[in-house]
């Protein structure tokens, strides 16, 4: 029953659906994706981007509309789900009601035929693996969210998939359960050695959790990169902003300095460093509150700012200031007053520059 | 536990006075005072004697036989149908709604306007069999009024519509996200119906059973117009009406609504009783 696979294939998989006007849309375009065994992979993007979609694509839930999916040299999507063997984490967890959490754990074993000696053993097995031991007898209705959660992924795991696909499966937890669950779930993978394909809007998810991150926004995949290269060089200004740069400034090019740029933003020299070509002078400056810092007026890089609400956060502050730029958000260490006139810097290195903001 | 002081009483309760005082006398009183008058034979005897006239009759007690002969597979017809059509008509779609409310039709038309309707249609020389016979499907003469089978067209006319929608939103009320993750456990489109929405539906299809059964065992107006009142459809309301507005005996005819009342309490006790070995807590699949 093992699969061994060494590679799954997304060549370009599309699906589109015609509207009720008789429109068609694109909820997936183009999607280009190779996964080694053992990866995990996340699928990143705000919600409407087209990753839940490109999930039920690969799962066989939905038909694609074009191109096709490869596990190894055999082609998969004209398969049905059922054919297919993957392993499914949903969002609300789709357990069973009306089955023990035992008969859960065991559909998938049940629906291959394995003897039933045979299925209880490896569904108990699944059920150690998550931590869940000694509500084997219980409905699902009579477990926490969290308790659901394990036995949702007891189930997809324990038919042993070459791929395990996941659904924002953390989305009802609350946020300790939630940073909890992220290392088991990290933890479940490693044993397995399979790939996983886990599906979230939440940055701090994929950044902690995946191999490779894929960034999509409006069907079209954005970025592919570990997550150290999504979090410190994104490739566009949607990365960029949906990674936490939330302040993006209009400049103008003003010249190139060895590898970086010099930009002026409202009459302030700013160096950055260029993350994209450019087809004019116009240019966004995108810098990230985290990576600001107190200075002195006068060196590289540095502003002067207005203090004007302090949002106080214990081991740093949230501060919005007003600048030459307009209002800008920093997260900076050490005290701080509404109404005080500070300096601000970033360095160079994370002062990205990227094209018109259009 | 501390008992609370008389005056922090909630007389809240109060306000279930109106609907007891409406229970009371539209249900309870009626229904007792036909028991007490299936006690009271009209020409005196046992307290007994019209029940052991009803049993000793062969003019009475077969009614019950022939009423269970058309009231049980019209129920089973009707609920058995009705399953494969609502699980197919199960996602939204204009179909859903046109066959719907085609199926409404029926249901408000009333069970005479239908023998009406099927007394010109089935008859031998309605549509029905004249087409039949045109068309070399069926060399004899079909006969589908007037007797047994006209009477359970007419349940099923009237019965399967009623049977269809209340199941239609026991089959929509299944998340159907539990069917995928059944698929994706590799589970075929009949294993999902198997192993997935036939346990989740088993109580509401109790439940619509009891209904169906219920309003099919009652049959009255089809069952003279289109069967055969005197002999092969001759049900147990028959009996009961020609007791009361024929013989005026309405002791006799109060006793004959009892069995019948107690014949359905019987099926109906022993379909709810069963119900109680299917899983009947929610057909959502998590906390979502």
């Amino acid at each position: 029953m093992k699969h061994t696979f060494e590679q799954l294939r997304l060549d370009s998989v599309s699906r589109s659906f015609t509207n009720a006007e008789g429109q068609q849309l694109a909820a997936l375009k183009g999607l280009d994706l190779n996964i080694q065994r053992g990866e995990f992979i996340a699928l990143l993007g705000p919600s409407g981007c087209g990753k839940s979609t490109a999930l039920n694509c690969i799962a066989g839930l939905q038909p694609l509309t074009g191109g096709g999916i490869w596990l190894d040299d055999k082609r998969i999507d004209v398969l049905p789900p059922e054919k297919r063997g993957f392993g499914m984490v949903f969002q609300n967890y789709a357990l069973f009601p009306h089955m023990s959490v035992l008969d859960n754990v065991g559909f998938g074993l049940k629906m291959r035929g394995m003897p039933k000696a045979e299925a209880t053993k490896r569904a108990k097995a699944a059920l150690q693996l998550v931590q869940l031991i000694g509500h084997d007898a219980k409905l699902p209705g009579q477990l926490s969210g969290g308790q659901q959660q394990r036995v949702a992924i007891a189930r997809a795991i324990v038919i042993e998939p070459p791929l395990v696909l996941m659904d924002e499966p953390l989305s009802n937890l609350d946020t300790k359960l939630r940073i909890e669950m992220r290392a088991e779930i990290r933890r479940i993978h490693g044993k397995l050695e399979r790939a996983t394909i886990y599906v979230t809007h939440d940055q701090d998810e994929a950044l902690s959790m995946a191999d490779r991150i894929v960034v999509m926004k409006e069907g079209v995949v954005q970025q592919v990169a570990s997550p150290k290269e999504v979090y410190s060089r994104p490739k566009n200004l949607h990365v960029a902003r949906f990674m936490g740069f939330r302040n993006v400034v209009q400049a103008t090019l003003e010249g190139t300095q060895g590898e970086a740029v010099a930009v002026n933003a409202n009459g302030v020299r700013l160096v950055g460093t260029p993350m994209e070509g450019f087809d004019s002078k116009r240019v966004s400056v995108a810098l990230r509150p985290e990576d600001m810092e107190r200075s002195t007026p006068g060196a590289e890089n540095a502003f002067d700012a207005h203090v004007e609400v302090v949002e106080y956060g214990g081991r740093d502050s949230l501060i919005i200031v007003n600048s030459a730029f307009g209002k800008l958000w920093a997260r900076i260490a050490g005290e701080c007053s509404e109404g005080e006139r500070i300096s601000l810097r970033v360095a160079p290195s994370k002062t990205l520059v990227y094209g018109e903001d259009k | 536990m501390i008992a609370l002081p008389a005056q922090q009483r909630d007389p809240k309760g109060w306000l279930v006075t109106p609907a007891l005082f409406f229970i009371l006398a539209l249900f309870i009183y009626p229904f007792a005072y036909g028991l007490m008058l299936s006690f009271s034979p009209m020409n005196g005897g046992s307290v007994w004697a019209n029940y052991i006239t009803f049993f000793t009759d062969s003019s009475m007690w077969p009614t019950i036989i022939v009423t269970l002969k058309l009231a049980v597979p019209a129920t089973i017809i009707n609920v058995g149908v009705s399953v494969p059509v609502a699980f197919a008509l199960r996602r939204t779609s204009p179909w859903q709604k046109f066959v719907t409310t085609l199926l409404v039709v029926p249901v408000t038309l009333g069970t005479v306007l239908i023998a009406d309707g099927m007394l010109t249609y089935f008859s031998p020389n309605g549509w029905f069999p004249q087409a039949l016979q045109a068309l070399h499907l069926y060399g004899d003469e079909v006969r589908l009024t007037h007797n047994y089978w006209g009477v359970l067209i007419s349940l099923i006319v009237s019965g399967f519509p009623f049977a269809f929608l209340l199941t239609l939103s026991y089959v929509t009320g299944i998340d159907p996200t539990l069917a995928r993750a059944a698929a994706t456990l590799g589970a075929s489109p009949w294993q999902q119906f198997r192993q997935i929405y036939l346990p989740l539906l088993l109580p509401g299809l109790t439940m619509t059973a009891c209904l169906s059964f219920v309003q099919a065992f009652s049959v009255f107006p089809s069952a003279v117009l289109l069967g055969a009142p005197a002999g092969p459809t001759r049900v147990i309301s028959i009996a009961a009406s020609e007791a009361a507005f024929e013989n005026y005996d309405y002791a006799l005819a109060s006793t004959i609504a009892i069995v019948m009342g107690f014949v359905q309490l019987l099926v109906v006790g022993g379909m709810l009783g069963a119900r109680r070995f299917f899983y009947t807590g929610p057909v959502t699949g998590g906390k979502g």
